[in-house]
């Protein structure tokens, strides 16, 4: 397949250097890998390799050429040293690592990590690459529901054999509610994502599962740009949910992915994210994922509704505003989200809900957990359009400090222009105190479970949004984060 | 062997003395009361038993049980069967109160090497708690004593005590805030506690409690020292005469 599409042009033989797979991967898994560095001929050489439609093509060289004229944002409260982004490959089915010989080579701690959150053995393997092939999961996870979705019209698949099969799908809606220029790194997404999910469910089809996909955390490569396209048809709905739940050892690596999500008449979105990419050293900072996402729904039929919930507990830094534009009219916007930052993780997370029809609903609610020296933010904007009339929305916010070198912070932006919206905030700092801890102590509960104990509280409305195995899952993640945090 | 031993405790709070020189001896079995006015020392004693972090021993010992106390923190005296019902019991929102109750339950079977209950037998041990202090079930459901008042926060202490059957109990300032028929209320929770195996040290500012919980010996506490101690009549004493009576030549 790489041999076809490398021919079609000299300049895309020339950029591609060839791997060869020495651990027994399968034949079809494309194998060939792009040197670092970005170029026009590297957008062209990915949709080539991907045999890709004339209107992906145009799509991805319309991004990179918006990109080349775009800065990265400064404004976010976060500060890392400037990416080189000549300095990533852009490409890159997995390469073959140094493989591990046994269990013993693995990282204690992140051993001591999956004993805790309970994952099999056999798991363990898969995640820390000693298994040789198990990294390459992610098409049959996605298969074995296809079939069974498939009977009810539902289509479940990577977005790079949507565009093989359904490219009119793909073509109507992809970068409706992301621009390509949106901004830096959606841009960049656009140019170069390899893949990511496509969901369509279609017209009066309620999903008979929920659909998720763990296949993100295979390998470091693949995972960097991916590109997710949800779309719900006329009185349908679908609960999606997105597990980055395995950490990974690495080096900064940028992790840009672009999410979105399109209901139409009385259809409704539920999407839910644990994610917890390896967060670097939790003693000097090193390493760990910057994690800049784009998520962003668009209520387009009147009636419908989108329900984002996110437990943030990794990536070195995250900044990612999950957001939805409330086009039709009476149509709904949720967001829930929990954002822990521990060790040096620096966090710039919260939520953008535009009002633009008629009778339109928002709430937020944001819960920051900082410790240790980590910094977290939340970052809200509520902007109601002149047409939005009867527009609501409620804010809560609330942030919760472990120990003195943490910080919180909140930047809610309001945006209202017309006089009929009401709109409530609500915001709250608070502190797990020595008194609390000393309670629980003094009744013979220890402090770590004591700790847990307050922050499951204090994450109760979010954890209740998620689906139960999520939420058990995220309890184990928080409390599993802030034990060394304390004491 | 004596419950408990204190000799020549020096304690204080953020580098201030405030215990100066105490000695008692508790035995299984027995009620003590410690009277005395406000700063005189008695709450410091209290959380100095508990092992709370901020209050620093510069002197002296504590025995319990034949074991250095003072060597153990606060989880380990909990689990050894020491508990403090808190003058100004914490809130704690978002946490449920059954399940709190269930956590330090199954911390003290996990100590003495037994399995811990799950939520519905737990129930059931709880409710017949409720009924022995007077609290009413939906307090099972509220988060730990937020919005409770004062005397509902009381009640709620007498009921851990219940749920964790200790073996030395110091309550401080329990009836501080209560009316009368909160206190009654709590007066019979804890009679009902108290047995020839545990003991159970009061402090408390007025002698109305003590109407309710009969002490065997009552001392009282005047400069970080105990000045005066006797018979359960001294408090009787003390309520007529006032504190001056006892404190004035202690100075």
């Amino acid at each position: 397949m790489a041999d076809e599409n490398s021919s079609k042009t000299a300049s895309v033989s020339q950029v591609m250097e060839k791997t060869e797979y020495k651990y027994g991967f399968k034949t079809d898994i494309d194998s060939d890998t792009l040197p670092k560095g970005l170029s026009e001929d590297v957008v062209r050489a990915i949709s080539a390799k991907k045999n890709e439609p004339q209107f992906m093509l145009d799509f991805r060289l319309k991004a990179y050429r918006k990109w080349l004229t775009m800065k990265e944002p400064a404004w976010p409260n976060v500060h890392y040293p400037k990416i080189d982004f000549q300095n990533i490959s852009y490409y890159s089915a997995p390469k073959p690592k140094k493989k591990l010989e046994s269990l013993d080579e693995v990282d204690p701690e992140l051993l001591r990590t999956f004993e805790k959150l309970g994952i099999p053995l056999d798991e363990q393997k898969r995640l820390s690459n000693v298994a040789v092939d198990a990294v390459f999961d992610s098409v049959s996870v996605a298969t074995t529901h296809k079939k069974k979705l498939m009977e009810v019209g539902i289509i479940f698949c990577p977005i790079s054999e949507a565009l093989q099969e359904y490219p009119e799908l793909v073509e109507e809606y992809l970068g409706t509610v992301v621009p390509i220029g949106d901004n830096f790194y959606a841009a960049l997404n656009s140019a170069v994502f390899t893949d990511g999910s496509f969901v369509y469910i279609p017209p009066d089809t309620i999903s008979p599962m929920e659909l998720s996909t763990y296949f993100r955390i295979n390998t470091e490569e693949t995972g960097q740009f991916e590109r997710t396209l949800i779309i719900c048809a006329e009185n349908s709905y679908v609960s999606y949910l997105e597990g980055c739940t395995a950490p990974q050892f690495d080096t900064n690596q940028l992790h840009a992915a672009v999410v979105e999500l399109v209901t139409l008449d009385n259809a409704e979105i539920k999407y839910s994210t644990v994610q917890n990419w390896y967060a670097g050293d939790p003693e000097t900072g090193k390493g760990g994922i910057y994690n800049f996402v784009t998520k962003r729904g668009k209520c387009l039929g009147d009636n419908s509704k989108i329900s984002w919930t996110q437990v943030e507990t990794g990536s070195a830094i995250t900044w990612k505003y999950p957001s939805c534009i409330l086009q039709g009219d009476n149509t709904q916007g949720e967001f829930y989200s929990v954002a822990l930052t521990n060790g040096h993780m620096q966090a710039d997370t919260g939520t953008k809900m535009i009002h633009i029809g008629k009778n339109t609903k928002s709430s937020i609610i944001s819960k920051g957990i900082s410790a240790d020296h980590s910094s977290n933010s939340y970052r809200g904007l509520v902007k109601v359009n002149k047409g939005a009339v009867n527009a609501r929305n409620y804010t809560q916010c609330d942030s919760m400090l472990v120990g003195d070198q943490c910080s919180a912070h909140t930047f809610p932006y309001i945006e209202t222009a017309n006089n009929s919206v009401q709109l409530e905030h609500e915001a709250s700092t608070s502190k797990i105190s020595e008194e609390q801890l000393f309670y629980f102590e003094q009744r013979g509960i220890s402090r770590e479970n004591a700790i847990t104990a307050v922050i499951n509280g204090f994450c109760k409305e979010v954890f209740k949004q998620l689906p139960m195995e999520f939420a058990v899952e995220a309890q184990k993640l928080l409390t599993l984060k802030l034990e060394n945090s304390v004491g | 062997m004596s419950l408990l031993e204190i000799k020549d405790l020096h304690a204080g709070f953020e580098g201030t003395e405030i215990v100066k020189g105490v000695s008692l001896t508790i035995n299984a079995g027995e009620v003590h009361a410690i009277m005395g006015p406000n700063g005189s020392g008695k709450s410091t004693l209290s959380k100095v038993l508990a092992g709370h972090p901020s209050y620093v021993v510069s002197k002296g010992s504590i025995t319990y049980n034949g074991q250095d106390l003072l060597e153990m923190d606060a989880e380990e005296r909990a689990l050894a069967g020491v508990f403090l019902g808190f003058q100004y019991p914490v809130e704690i929102p978002g946490v449920n109160n059954a399940e709190f109750l269930r956590m330090a339950y199954n911390a003290k079977l996990v100590k003495q090497g037994q399995d811990e209950v799950d939520p519905l037998d737990f129930d059931e041990i709880l409710d017949e708690k409720m009924k022995m202090v007077g609290m009413d079930k939906k307090y099972k459901d509220r988060f730990l004593n937020e919005g409770f008042s004062g005397g509902e926060k009381k009640k709620n202490e007498i009921l851990q005590m219940a749920v964790l059957d200790p073996k030395l109990t110091i309550l401080d300032e329990t009836d501080s805030g209560l009316d009368i028929d909160a206190l009654k209320v709590v007066a019979q929770g804890v009679n009902k506690l108290t047995n020839e195996n545990n003991a159970l040290i009061m402090i408390t500012h007025y002698q109305r409690l003590l109407n309710y919980i009969e002490p065997q010996f009552v001392h009282v506490f005047s400069g970080g020292k105990i000045v005066k101690s006797g018979g359960k009549e001294l408090a009787h004493e003390l309520e007529a005469q006032g504190y001056d009576w006892v404190t004035a030549p202690a100075k």
